[in-house]
């Protein structure tokens, strides 16, 4: 895939203290690609990820999404900047006072200035991509994980961002409603989303994957296609944490 | 027992003292608009300045809750409207009782308020902040709104003891409900209208506080 990158992650460093978290971490990410992120837990993955939006902020380096660096402007910029970065976390992190039509329209009409009846279409679509248009009106304590987190791509989706960020999307789940979720991010694939990936599910990276970058100790080991990485692993490090993932 | 129900609950007494007493009302609720509105405002302000990341409005506000929930309110307000004057700065009564309510007040909407933001996860202001929305649209419509749902009944609680505390205004002769009551009483030479008031003061609060139980035990279920 040879498209200009969507995402640019370069030199980025994160220290809290002494401590570093993150070491001189390079990434690309072209337009339609999806990059998944593996590694042991501390490894500085979700750290990473949410540098990518400035959740977290960098101690230097620079994020370039689209060509335009978000590490530079007035935080106004990066209120801007952050509409055309989707996340989506763990813990889903839905308003809970709030129907999951409102959760879905409320950042279109407060930061996007859509109208009600534009922003309302636009939640209506998205929630129809993720199977959950029938659970409109209803509130996100009603709904099952696997729900919540659905309507929270539908979330990120409706702002049209041009980079999606998934950060551990299925570790909170039980694991009969996992697959839902799988299928929802296999389609934004097929349908040409830009998509940096930080989970567990090494079955779905082996099968969607453009790309799989393996993470230990706050830097990037080694990277390259599903099948170099899970097929023949270069590094030790590399080696010794699939085979302790696979058992 | 007939001359005690003549002191206490002398109809005619309480017939004539209503008028009075009313105008008391009119005051006490007056005082009460000002002051609950004020300190539910200032509360929120003194709040988000309590958890601001910067030192330099972090501490003032710090200082603030601390030194206004430790003072008496009544210290408070006799030393704005009488102690003031030898500044040459002269208030009103009914000023100074909305100034030293309001410095009382706000610091304990402040605690209120506080507790709330504490108890909204942190992953909402992440979701709100990953949306683009800026930090008053996240505070606005997010976080707030979570905060003061988690807190009502203290809010609600802390809102009865406001209105109890107007009461305190009658020391500066402010005539509100119970200065009036207090003046019907010394004219008529008979304690009804103070039983009077009390019955006023009851009817007025004890809805609200039916409303704080009512709040506590859903929030408990």
């Amino acid at each position: 895939m040879a498209n200009r990158p969507m995402l640019e992650i370069a030199a980025l460093e994160k220290r809290f203290g002494s401590n570093t978290i993150l070491k001189n971490i390079d990434l690309k990410v072209a337009e339609g690609e999806l990059v998944f992120v593996i590694g042991p837990s501390g490894s500085g993955k979700s750290t990473m990820l949410r540098c990518c939006n400035r959740l977290e902020e960098p101690t230097s380096g620079d994020i370039i999404v689209d060509g335009r660096n978000i590490m530079q402007g007035t935080s106004r910029d990066l209120d801007r900047m952050r509409l055309q970065v989707g996340m989506v976390f763990q813990g889903f992190h839905l308003y809970p006072h709030m129907s999951v039509l409102k959760n879905v329209t409320l950042a279109q009409r407060k930061a996007l200035k859509r109208t009600k009846a534009e922003a309302d279409a636009r939640a209506m679509d998205m929630l129809e991509r993720v199977g959950m248009e029938h659970k409109a009106d209803a509130y996100p304590a009603e709904l099952s994980g696997g729900q919540q987190q659905r309507v929270a791509i539908a979330r990120a989706l409706a702002l049209d961002p041009k980079v999606m960020l998934f950060d551990e999307p299925t570790s909170a789940l039980d694991p009969e409603l996992v697959g839902s979720v799988l299928k929802v991010m296999k389609d934004l694939r097929a349908k040409g989303m830009t998509m940096l990936v930080v989970s567990h599910e090494m079955g779905f990276a082996r099968e969607t994957a453009d790309r799989v970058v393996f993470m230990d100790g706050g830097v990037i080991v080694e990277e390259g296609t599903p099948e170099q990485i899970f097929g023949a692993p270069q590094a030790e490090r590399t080696k010794a944490f699939l085979s302790r993932v696979s058992g | 027992m007939d001359s005690l129900l003549d002191q206490f609950f002398n109809l005619d007494v309480m017939r004539q003292s209503l008028p009075l007493l009313l105008n008391g009302l009119w005051m006490t609720l007056q005082l009460c608009c000002a002051v609950i509105l004020l300190g539910l405002v200032g509360g929120l302000v003194v709040a988000l300045g309590n958890m601001s990341p910067r030192r330099w409005v972090r501490w003032p506000a710090v200082v603030y809750t601390d030194l206004f929930r430790a003072l008496p309110p009544l210290v408070l307000l006799i030393f704005i409207y009488s102690g003031l004057p030898f500044a040459g700065i002269n208030v009103s009564p009914f000023t100074a009782v909305v100034i030293a309510f309001l410095l009382n007040n706000s610091s304990y909407y402040a605690e209120v308020y506080r507790a709330g933001l504490i108890s909204v996860p942190k992953g909402q202001a992440e979701a709100a902040k990953a949306t683009g929305l800026s930090k008053a649209q996240a505070l606005i419509h997010v976080i707030l709104p979570q905060a003061i749902r988690n807190v009502l009944p203290d809010l609600l609680s802390n809102t009865v003891e406001v209105v109890k505390l107007t009461s305190l205004a009658s020391v500066i002769s402010l005539s509100e409900l119970l200065y009036s009551a207090n003046m019907a009483r010394s004219v008529t030479y008979n304690a009804s209208p103070l039983v009077l008031a009390a019955l006023i003061y009851l009817i007025l609060l004890w809805p609200l506080v039916r409303l704080v139980s009512h709040f506590q035990r859903r929030l408990a279920a």
